[in-house]
């Protein structure tokens, strides 16, 4: 009983890694723009793509990987300099229908490059890293993403190049006053959101399998992640898909069964904005019309 | 500044404007609310609005320039309301102010210096800024265009809303930076007689057009001048 539980609450975590960096992703995006990024699952999905074809020509895993990373920094980027950036001033409407565009053209874009056939995508961990509670790539999925979050926190805290992209995010005007170059800014975060969803979506791989709509139901979990741990606040948003992932799991073993388990994560989405909108741990933001 | 009209969008708010600052000289611009004072400011350091004319600095011409490129060069912009990054601590403020530099070694020394000017953002270090009192946020905000070792400094209000001690103790400080390191300064104020005190030039506005210039004496001595534009 005991065991059950413990595993159903550790494979919970395992699978809230994927929902924390898609999380912090979104958060990223947001806090720079303030609009949510709805392509990008696609975008990391794409990227997985990207790692599992040179994995294929023969590349060894983690050079794929890092390759794969690169491309989606690189993409990320793109999107933001070539297009998002035109949308500038446009009306949230507007700006929502650019990404929802953009995620169905990402995702024909691969189910044409790719098919539509279901995967299988390998992991790069020994099987012998499992225990009786976790499989070695649920281990190694959490341990990957944990190293992923430490990175990111170190550049941002205690680089100067990650001071002055908070900076920028938090204050574009002021910060062009002390000399930096805003939009370059914004464009690195959405290089670093869209590395940041390529590890999801290559860790997520193997267990959700390689398809276009592989991220569909994940980006769902990713905003319940970043609003149950606040859409302004990065780390709450890791935090939050951690918890989603242990919410969803145990839900799905003791409550409503597995059917329903994607219907968690619109409670919490639900739940959240009517309850509290900041989040667990955001600050609410007063705004002086 | 020569020909310099400023406009936000279709509204013209700042009409054929002249104006220079002379090099390591403190210039003031006066005039009432609305007289186009911050707006002038925004014109130099090309924020939010549209110029035309032609703004020299050091004989380059920078009207066009992106703000960071004007930056860049050496002018730094104090605006009104401070401009502080809530969100940030003091020392990240200020480190900040710094992070276009290429001589990265000095900066824990001017840093040390900026503390010496105003020792309470120093005891406040690692607070966010955004806890700060107004006073305090003004001196980071003076402090982090220090950091950018500029030749010529826009200050915009400094003194707003800011207890009068609290006024004098950066407006002594100011000078200081004016005399020791040969900083230019333009700076706006409401607070006239103080601003007259500490400038030698001064430029009068009203509703976007220059109506009287010279040496601050001929505001200071000229009474009607001061009730018609100053009220005092």
């Amino acid at each position: 009983m005991m065991d059950a539980f413990l595993h159903q609450f550790l494979s919970g975590l395992a699978n809230g890694s994927i929902y924390a960096s898609i999380g912090l992703a979104l958060v990223m995006i947001f806090q720079s723009t303030h609009h949510i990024n709805f392509a990008q699952g696609e975008q990391a999905m794409f990227s997985a793509y990207v790692a599992l074809t040179l994995i294929k020509a023969g590349f060894p895993y983690w050079a794929a990987f890092v390759l794969a990373l690169g491309f989606a920094f690189v993409s990320g980027m793109a999107i933001e300099r070539l297009i998002i950036r035109r949308f500038n001033r446009a009306p949230v409407l507007t700006v929502v229908i650019v990404f929802l565009g953009l995620l169905f053209i990402i995702n024909s874009l691969a189910g044409w490059l790719f098919t539509y056939n279901v995967q299988t995508f390998p992991s790069p961990f020994p099987p012998g890293l499992g225990n009786r509670f976790l499989a070695a790539h649920e281990i190694g999925m959490i341990a990957v993403t944990l190293v992923m979050l430490l990175l990111i926190f170190l550049f941002f805290r205690y680089t100067s190049l990650g001071l002055m992209m908070r900076a920028a995010a938090y204050n574009p005007d002021a910060s062009r006053l002390v000399g930096i170059r805003v939009s370059h800014m914004l464009a690195l975060g959405w290089g670093v959101a869209g590395a940041i969803g390529a590890v999801a979506a290559i860790m997520a791989a193997p267990i959700v399998y390689m398809e276009p709509n592989m991220m569909g139901g994940v980006l769902l979990y990713g905003f319940a992640a970043a609003l149950l741990g606040g859409i302004n606040n990065p780390w709450g948003a890791a935090v939050g898909g951690f918890l989603v992932g242990v919410i969803e799991n145990l839900a799905g073993a003791y409550v409503v069964g597995t059917e329903l388990k994607l219907s968690v994560a619109l409670i919490i989405i639900v739940v959240v904005l009517v309850t509290s909108p900041a989040g667990l741990f955001g600050r609410p933001i007063v705004t002086r019309v | 500044m020569r020909q310099v009209s400023v406009a936000y969008g279709q509204s013209r708010v700042v009409h054929d404007l002249d104006l220079s600052v002379i090099e390591g000289e403190i210039t003031t611009l006066l005039g009432a609310n609305g007289a186009g004072k911050t707006t002038v400011l925004r014109a130099i350091s090309n924020m939010h609005v549209r110029v035309s004319g032609e703004i020299r600095f050091s004989g380059q011409r920078i009207d066009g320039w992106q703000t960071e490129d004007i930056v860049r060069l050496g002018i730094g912009h104090v605006p009104e309301g401070r401009g502080t990054i809530t969100q940030l601590t003091v020392e990240e403020n200020l480190t900040l102010g710094a992070c276009t530099r290429g001589d990265r070694n000095s900066v824990a020394g001017d840093l040390e210096r900026v503390y010496s000017y105003f020792p309470r953002l120093k005891e406040r270090r690692r607070q966010q800024s955004g806890t700060l009192s107004g006073g305090e946020q003004q001196m980071l905000a003076i402090g982090r265009a220090l950091m950018l070792k500029p030749k010529f400094l826009l200050l915009d209000e400094p003194s707003f809303g800011l207890a009068p001690l609290v006024v004098r103790e950066i407006f002594g400080i100011l000078r200081r930076i004016n005399m020791e390191d040969a900083v230019s300064i333009l700076l706006v104020e409401q607070n006239a007689s103080l601003a007259l005190d500490l400038a030698r030039d001064v430029y009068l506005l009203e509703t976007g057009r220059v109506v009287l210039n010279g040496p601050t004496s001929i505001v200071k001595n000229n009474a009607s001048v001061r009730r018609a534009y100053l009220g005092y």
